[in-house]
Protein backbone atom coordinates (compact mmCIF):
# COMPACT_ATOMS: atom_id res chain seq x y z
CA UNK A 1 0.00 0.00 0.00
CA UNK A 2 2.59 2.57 0.80
CA UNK A 3 4.88 1.22 -2.06
CA UNK A 4 1.64 2.00 -4.69
CA UNK A 5 1.28 5.71 -2.43
CA UNK A 6 5.11 6.46 -3.31
CA UNK A 7 5.06 5.38 -6.54
CA UNK A 8 2.42 7.17 -7.82
CA UNK A 9 3.53 10.36 -5.62
CA UNK A 10 6.45 10.04 -7.36
CA UNK A 11 5.47 9.66 -10.97
CA UNK A 12 3.06 12.49 -10.29
CA UNK A 13 6.12 14.80 -9.48
CA UNK A 14 7.70 13.47 -12.60
CA UNK A 15 5.26 14.35 -15.12
CA UNK A 16 4.99 18.25 -15.24
CA UNK A 17 9.34 17.58 -15.91
CA UNK A 18 9.05 15.09 -18.50
CA UNK A 19 6.46 16.58 -20.14
CA UNK A 20 7.96 20.32 -20.28
CA UNK A 21 11.28 18.65 -21.59
CA UNK A 22 9.35 16.72 -24.47
CA UNK A 23 7.69 19.80 -25.30
CA UNK A 24 10.40 22.62 -25.09
CA UNK A 25 11.08 24.64 -27.98
CA UNK A 26 14.43 24.29 -29.27
CA UNK A 27 16.68 26.27 -27.71
CA UNK A 28 20.06 27.76 -29.09
CA UNK A 29 22.53 26.53 -25.99
CA UNK A 30 25.41 29.47 -26.67
CA UNK A 31 27.80 26.41 -25.79
CA UNK A 32 28.38 23.96 -28.07
CA UNK A 33 28.94 20.49 -25.08
CA UNK A 34 26.43 18.08 -24.82
CA UNK A 35 23.98 18.86 -22.00
CA UNK A 36 20.25 17.89 -20.82
CA UNK A 37 17.18 20.67 -20.48
CA UNK A 38 17.69 22.15 -17.40
CA UNK A 39 13.98 21.49 -17.12
CA UNK A 40 14.83 17.38 -17.35
CA UNK A 41 17.66 18.34 -14.75
CA UNK A 42 15.67 20.00 -12.50
CA UNK A 43 12.83 17.67 -12.97
CA UNK A 44 15.03 15.13 -11.89
CA UNK A 45 16.21 16.61 -9.06
CA UNK A 46 13.05 17.48 -7.62
CA UNK A 47 11.79 13.78 -7.77
CA UNK A 48 14.96 12.52 -6.44
CA UNK A 49 14.21 14.79 -3.31
CA UNK A 50 11.28 13.52 -2.64
CA UNK A 51 12.76 9.71 -2.36
CA UNK A 52 15.55 10.36 -0.17
CA UNK A 53 13.15 11.92 2.28
CA UNK A 54 10.27 8.87 1.73
CA UNK A 55 13.09 5.91 1.79
CA UNK A 56 15.29 7.36 4.94
CA UNK A 57 14.15 10.55 5.68
CA UNK A 58 17.22 12.35 4.09
CA UNK A 59 17.61 15.63 2.05
CA UNK A 60 19.63 16.65 -0.45
CA UNK A 61 22.13 18.95 0.93
CA UNK A 62 26.16 19.72 0.84
CA UNK A 63 27.17 22.14 3.23
CA UNK A 64 27.31 20.19 6.60
CA UNK A 65 29.52 17.63 4.84
CA UNK A 66 32.49 20.24 5.26
CA UNK A 67 32.28 20.65 8.99
CA UNK A 68 31.98 16.59 9.13
CA UNK A 69 35.24 17.18 7.20
CA UNK A 70 36.50 19.59 8.91
CA UNK A 71 36.19 17.03 12.03
CA UNK A 72 37.20 14.55 10.49
CA UNK A 73 40.49 15.45 9.46
CA UNK A 74 40.94 17.61 13.12
CA UNK A 75 40.39 14.47 14.63
CA UNK A 76 43.05 12.82 12.96
CA UNK A 77 45.25 15.59 13.75
CA UNK A 78 43.65 16.77 17.62
CA UNK A 79 41.26 14.55 18.80
CA UNK A 80 40.86 15.32 22.49
CA UNK A 81 40.44 19.32 20.88
CA UNK A 82 38.03 18.10 18.31
CA UNK A 83 36.19 16.29 20.84
CA UNK A 84 35.95 19.20 23.70
CA UNK A 85 34.20 21.40 20.57
CA UNK A 86 30.38 22.32 21.43
CA UNK A 87 29.92 22.07 17.83
CA UNK A 88 30.81 18.18 17.77
CA UNK A 89 29.15 17.76 21.16
CA UNK A 90 26.00 18.26 19.51
CA UNK A 91 26.69 17.32 16.02
CA UNK A 92 29.18 14.58 15.68
CA UNK A 93 31.68 14.56 13.29
CA UNK A 94 29.75 11.95 11.25
CA UNK A 95 30.78 9.63 8.77
CA UNK A 96 26.90 10.42 7.61
CA UNK A 97 24.64 10.68 4.64
CA UNK A 98 26.28 13.92 3.84
CA UNK A 99 29.48 13.54 3.26
CA UNK A 100 28.79 10.02 1.57
CA UNK A 101 26.14 12.05 -0.82
CA UNK A 102 28.82 14.95 -1.61
CA UNK A 103 31.69 11.99 -2.40
CA UNK A 104 28.86 10.61 -4.27
CA UNK A 105 28.62 13.62 -6.55
CA UNK A 106 32.21 13.81 -7.16
CA UNK A 107 31.76 10.42 -8.87
CA UNK A 108 28.91 11.05 -10.87
CA UNK A 109 29.97 14.32 -12.34
CA UNK A 110 33.60 12.51 -13.15
CA UNK A 111 30.80 9.82 -14.99
CA UNK A 112 29.18 12.13 -17.00
CA UNK A 113 32.04 14.58 -17.72
CA UNK A 114 34.00 11.27 -18.92
CA UNK A 115 30.97 10.21 -21.23
CA UNK A 116 30.68 13.82 -22.28
CA UNK A 117 34.29 14.05 -23.37
CA UNK A 118 34.30 17.23 -20.92
CA UNK A 119 36.82 16.03 -18.33
CA UNK A 120 39.73 18.55 -17.88
CA UNK A 121 42.38 20.21 -15.76
CA UNK A 122 41.39 23.73 -15.93
CA UNK A 123 42.31 26.18 -13.05
CA UNK A 124 41.31 29.55 -14.80
CA UNK A 125 38.13 29.52 -16.73
CA UNK A 126 36.81 31.46 -18.93
CA UNK A 127 34.91 33.74 -17.94
CA UNK A 128 37.61 34.80 -15.33
CA UNK A 129 40.30 35.26 -18.02
CA UNK A 130 38.09 37.20 -19.91
CA UNK A 131 37.62 39.84 -16.71
CA UNK A 132 41.19 39.16 -15.33
CA UNK A 133 43.71 37.80 -18.20
CA UNK A 134 45.00 34.78 -18.25
CA UNK A 135 48.06 35.56 -15.68
CA UNK A 136 45.89 35.34 -12.62
CA UNK A 137 46.45 32.13 -11.08
CA UNK A 138 47.50 34.24 -7.57
CA UNK A 139 44.04 36.28 -7.67
CA UNK A 140 41.73 33.32 -8.49
CA UNK A 141 43.49 31.20 -6.06
CA UNK A 142 42.37 34.17 -3.15
CA UNK A 143 39.15 34.27 -4.63
CA UNK A 144 38.81 30.24 -4.47
CA UNK A 145 40.15 30.17 -1.04
CA UNK A 146 38.54 32.89 0.39
CA UNK A 147 35.03 33.04 -1.44
CA UNK A 148 35.20 29.17 -0.99
CA UNK A 149 35.69 29.95 3.26
CA UNK A 150 33.22 32.80 3.23
CA UNK A 151 30.36 30.41 1.54
CA UNK A 152 30.59 27.27 3.93
CA UNK A 153 30.83 29.75 6.84
CA UNK A 154 27.73 31.51 5.64
CA UNK A 155 26.10 28.44 5.10
CA UNK A 156 26.25 26.64 8.70
CA UNK A 157 25.44 30.11 9.76
CA UNK A 158 22.08 29.96 7.53
CA UNK A 159 21.47 26.32 8.38
CA UNK A 160 22.13 25.25 4.70
CA UNK A 161 23.24 25.38 1.06
CA UNK A 162 21.58 26.04 -2.72
CA UNK A 163 20.90 22.36 -2.33
CA UNK A 164 20.01 21.93 1.26
CA UNK A 165 17.76 25.11 1.78
CA UNK A 166 17.84 26.85 -1.92
CA UNK A 167 16.37 22.84 -3.47
CA UNK A 168 15.50 20.88 -0.43
CA UNK A 169 13.99 23.28 1.95
CA UNK A 170 12.05 25.77 -0.74
CA UNK A 171 10.10 22.48 -2.08
CA UNK A 172 9.54 21.77 1.11
CA UNK A 173 8.00 25.40 1.81
CA UNK A 174 10.25 26.41 4.28
CA UNK A 175 10.05 29.79 5.59
CA UNK A 176 14.14 29.44 6.43
CA UNK A 177 14.91 28.57 3.14
CA UNK A 178 13.07 30.98 1.25
CA UNK A 179 14.87 33.23 2.83
CA UNK A 180 18.00 31.48 3.13
CA UNK A 181 17.66 31.80 -1.34
CA UNK A 182 16.79 34.82 -1.48
CA UNK A 183 19.63 36.32 0.74
CA UNK A 184 22.06 34.26 -1.59
CA UNK A 185 21.28 35.50 -4.42
CA UNK A 186 21.06 39.29 -3.50
CA UNK A 187 24.85 38.92 -1.70
CA UNK A 188 25.67 36.84 -4.88
CA UNK A 189 24.27 39.36 -7.91
CA UNK A 190 25.10 42.40 -5.85
CA UNK A 191 29.08 41.26 -5.92
CA UNK A 192 28.98 39.68 -9.40
CA UNK A 193 27.60 42.14 -10.84
CA UNK A 194 30.17 44.65 -9.48
CA UNK A 195 33.23 42.46 -10.54
CA UNK A 196 31.90 41.24 -13.94
CA UNK A 197 29.40 44.19 -14.99
CA UNK A 198 30.70 47.52 -13.84
CA UNK B 1 30.29 7.88 14.37
CA UNK B 2 28.25 5.95 11.66
CA UNK B 3 24.95 5.88 9.83
CA UNK B 4 23.63 2.47 9.04
CA UNK B 5 25.02 1.46 6.00
CA UNK B 6 21.96 1.13 3.87
CA UNK B 7 21.71 4.73 4.59
CA UNK B 8 24.98 5.23 4.02
CA UNK B 9 24.54 3.19 0.51
CA UNK B 10 21.57 5.03 -0.42
CA UNK B 11 23.43 8.30 0.44
CA UNK B 12 26.27 7.72 -2.12
CA UNK B 13 23.52 6.49 -4.82
CA UNK B 14 21.55 9.71 -4.72
CA UNK B 15 25.12 11.56 -4.79
CA UNK B 16 26.24 10.27 -7.92
CA UNK B 17 22.35 10.67 -9.31
CA UNK B 18 23.11 14.35 -8.40
CA UNK B 19 26.25 15.05 -9.26
CA UNK B 20 25.89 13.55 -13.31
CA UNK B 21 22.63 15.60 -13.02
CA UNK B 22 24.76 18.94 -12.20
CA UNK B 23 27.43 18.14 -14.96
CA UNK B 24 24.75 17.20 -17.74
CA UNK B 25 22.84 20.13 -16.20
CA UNK B 26 26.04 22.43 -16.62
CA UNK B 27 25.95 23.62 -13.42
CA UNK B 28 29.70 22.05 -12.91
CA UNK B 29 30.92 24.95 -15.03
CA UNK B 30 31.98 28.17 -13.39
CA UNK B 31 30.31 30.50 -16.23
CA UNK B 32 26.95 28.90 -16.34
CA UNK B 33 26.83 29.96 -12.59
CA UNK B 34 28.69 33.85 -12.41
CA UNK B 35 27.01 33.91 -15.58
CA UNK B 36 23.57 33.24 -13.19
CA UNK B 37 24.96 36.10 -10.84
CA UNK B 38 25.24 38.51 -13.46
CA UNK B 39 21.62 37.78 -15.19
CA UNK B 40 23.08 36.39 -18.10
CA UNK B 41 22.44 32.85 -17.99
CA UNK B 42 19.14 31.53 -16.31
CA UNK B 43 20.34 27.74 -16.42
CA UNK B 44 20.55 28.02 -12.29
CA UNK B 45 17.16 28.91 -12.25
CA UNK B 46 15.67 27.17 -14.07
CA UNK B 47 17.20 23.65 -13.03
CA UNK B 48 15.91 25.12 -9.21
CA UNK B 49 13.07 26.36 -10.31
CA UNK B 50 11.88 23.31 -11.97
CA UNK B 51 13.12 20.99 -8.99
CA UNK B 52 11.36 23.22 -6.53
CA UNK B 53 7.81 22.67 -8.47
CA UNK B 54 8.19 19.06 -8.81
CA UNK B 55 9.63 18.35 -5.67
CA UNK B 56 6.87 20.43 -4.22
CA UNK B 57 4.43 18.71 -5.84
CA UNK B 58 5.15 15.11 -4.74
CA UNK B 59 6.15 16.32 -1.12
CA UNK B 60 2.58 17.93 -0.48
CA UNK B 61 1.32 14.79 -2.27
CA UNK B 62 2.69 12.39 -0.25
CA UNK B 63 2.55 14.49 3.28
CA UNK B 64 -1.17 13.46 4.15
CA UNK B 65 -0.10 9.76 3.70
CA UNK B 66 2.37 9.60 6.30
CA UNK B 67 5.09 8.30 3.33
CA UNK B 68 6.78 11.28 4.23
CA UNK B 69 7.75 13.79 6.83
CA UNK B 70 9.23 17.35 6.77
CA UNK B 71 13.16 18.23 7.76
CA UNK B 72 13.53 21.73 7.44
CA UNK B 73 15.65 24.01 9.62
CA UNK B 74 14.42 26.43 11.84
CA UNK B 75 14.01 30.50 10.80
CA UNK B 76 17.31 32.24 12.86
CA UNK B 77 17.04 35.28 11.57
CA UNK B 78 20.14 36.27 11.68
CA UNK B 79 21.90 33.61 11.02
CA UNK B 80 19.52 32.86 7.90
CA UNK B 81 19.89 36.62 6.75
CA UNK B 82 23.44 37.22 7.59
CA UNK B 83 24.68 33.64 6.77
CA UNK B 84 22.79 34.15 3.52
CA UNK B 85 24.26 37.40 2.62
CA UNK B 86 28.11 35.64 3.39
CA UNK B 87 27.08 32.45 1.50
CA UNK B 88 25.91 34.67 -1.80
CA UNK B 89 29.46 36.69 -2.06
CA UNK B 90 31.46 33.57 -1.22
CA UNK B 91 29.78 31.92 -4.18
CA UNK B 92 29.96 35.34 -6.13
CA UNK B 93 33.80 35.52 -5.69
CA UNK B 94 33.96 31.45 -5.52
CA UNK B 95 32.11 30.91 -8.53
CA UNK B 96 30.55 27.44 -7.14
CA UNK B 97 28.45 26.48 -4.75
CA UNK B 98 29.22 23.63 -2.06
CA UNK B 99 27.69 21.48 -4.52
CA UNK B 100 28.52 22.12 -7.88
CA UNK B 101 32.19 23.08 -6.55
CA UNK B 102 32.28 19.08 -5.98
CA UNK B 103 30.78 18.26 -9.21
CA UNK B 104 33.11 20.70 -10.89
CA UNK B 105 35.90 19.01 -9.40
CA UNK B 106 34.92 15.88 -10.87
CA UNK B 107 35.41 17.41 -14.29
CA UNK B 108 38.54 18.27 -12.76
CA UNK B 109 38.65 22.04 -12.48
CA UNK B 110 41.14 22.69 -10.18
CA UNK B 111 40.34 26.05 -9.29
CA UNK B 112 37.28 24.52 -7.59
CA UNK B 113 39.59 21.74 -5.67
CA UNK B 114 41.36 24.52 -3.93
CA UNK B 115 37.74 26.31 -3.21
CA UNK B 116 36.78 23.16 -1.70
CA UNK B 117 39.35 23.46 0.84
CA UNK B 118 38.53 26.95 1.24
CA UNK B 119 35.50 25.77 2.33
CA UNK B 120 36.98 23.35 4.71
CA UNK B 121 38.55 25.73 6.25
CA UNK B 122 35.67 28.22 6.57
CA UNK B 123 33.49 25.00 8.10
CA UNK B 124 36.43 24.42 10.68
CA UNK B 125 36.16 28.60 11.42
CA UNK B 126 32.60 27.86 11.97
CA UNK B 127 33.04 24.86 13.94
CA UNK B 128 35.95 26.93 15.78
CA UNK B 129 33.84 29.50 16.93
CA UNK B 130 30.48 28.26 17.24
CA UNK B 131 29.33 29.45 20.58
CA UNK B 132 30.55 33.16 20.09
CA UNK B 133 29.12 32.76 16.94
CA UNK B 134 25.59 30.95 17.97
CA UNK B 135 25.76 33.45 20.92
CA UNK B 136 25.04 36.72 18.06
CA UNK B 137 22.89 35.11 16.09
CA UNK B 138 20.48 33.88 18.53
CA UNK B 139 20.08 38.15 19.04
CA UNK B 140 17.67 38.07 16.33
CA UNK B 141 15.63 35.11 17.54
CA UNK B 142 14.41 32.18 16.59
CA UNK B 143 11.50 32.03 14.88
CA UNK B 144 10.93 27.88 14.23
CA UNK B 145 10.50 25.80 11.45
CA UNK B 146 7.92 27.43 9.77
CA UNK B 147 6.38 27.00 6.33
CA UNK B 148 4.66 29.14 4.31
CA UNK B 149 0.96 27.51 4.41
CA UNK B 150 1.41 27.86 7.82
CA UNK B 151 2.68 31.70 8.17
CA UNK B 152 -0.13 32.47 5.56
CA UNK B 153 -2.97 30.00 6.60
CA UNK B 154 -3.19 29.38 2.96
CA UNK B 155 -3.00 25.17 1.45
CA UNK B 156 0.39 24.82 0.19
CA UNK B 157 -1.11 23.92 -2.95
CA UNK B 158 -2.17 27.58 -3.47
CA UNK B 159 1.44 28.47 -3.06
CA UNK B 160 2.21 25.36 -5.40
CA UNK B 161 -0.31 26.89 -7.66
CA UNK B 162 1.42 30.28 -7.05
CA UNK B 163 5.29 28.66 -8.29
CA UNK B 164 4.11 27.01 -11.61
CA UNK B 165 2.21 30.09 -12.60
CA UNK B 166 5.43 32.14 -11.76
CA UNK B 167 7.14 29.71 -13.72
CA UNK B 168 4.77 29.54 -16.51
CA UNK B 169 4.73 33.25 -17.09
CA UNK B 170 8.56 33.10 -16.51
CA UNK B 171 9.06 30.35 -19.19
CA UNK B 172 6.96 32.47 -22.21
CA UNK B 173 8.50 35.75 -21.23
CA UNK B 174 12.26 33.87 -21.78
CA UNK B 175 11.24 32.00 -25.06
CA UNK B 176 8.68 35.25 -26.04
CA UNK B 177 10.69 35.46 -29.16
CA UNK B 178 10.56 32.09 -30.49
CA UNK B 179 6.89 31.88 -29.83
CA UNK B 180 6.65 34.97 -31.95
CA UNK B 181 8.17 33.86 -34.48
CA UNK B 182 6.73 30.36 -35.25
CA UNK B 183 3.46 31.88 -35.07
CA UNK B 184 4.32 34.46 -37.57
CA UNK B 185 6.00 31.58 -39.73
CA UNK B 186 2.93 29.29 -39.43
CA UNK B 187 0.59 32.25 -40.62
CA UNK B 188 2.47 32.12 -44.05
CA UNK B 189 2.08 28.44 -44.46
CA UNK B 190 -1.32 27.91 -44.03
CA UNK B 191 -2.91 31.40 -45.03
CA UNK B 192 -2.46 32.43 -48.62
CA UNK B 193 -0.87 36.16 -48.43
CA UNK B 194 -1.57 38.15 -51.44
CA UNK B 195 0.33 41.03 -51.26
CA UNK B 196 -2.06 44.23 -51.43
Amino acid sequence: MKITQLTTGVIVALVPGMVQAASELPTPYPYPEPAWSPYLVGGLIGALVVLTLALAGKKIGASSAYSDGAGLIGRLVAPRHIASLPYYRDSKPMIGWTLFFVVGAIIGSSIAAWSGGELNGLYLQDMWVARFGGDSVALRTVFALAGGALMAFGARMAGGCTSGHGISGTLQLAVSSWISVICFFVGGIAVALMIYRL
Amino acid sequence: MFDPIWKLALGLITGILFGILLQKGRVAKFRVIVGQFILRDWTVVKIMGTAVIVGAVGIYALLPTGAVSLHIKPLVWMGVVLGGIFFGIGMALFGYCPGTSVAACGEGRRDAMAGVGGMLLGAAAYVGFYPQIQGLVTQGGNAGKLTLPEVSGLSPWVWIAGLVSVALVAIVWSNRRRLLASTQHGDSISGQHHPA
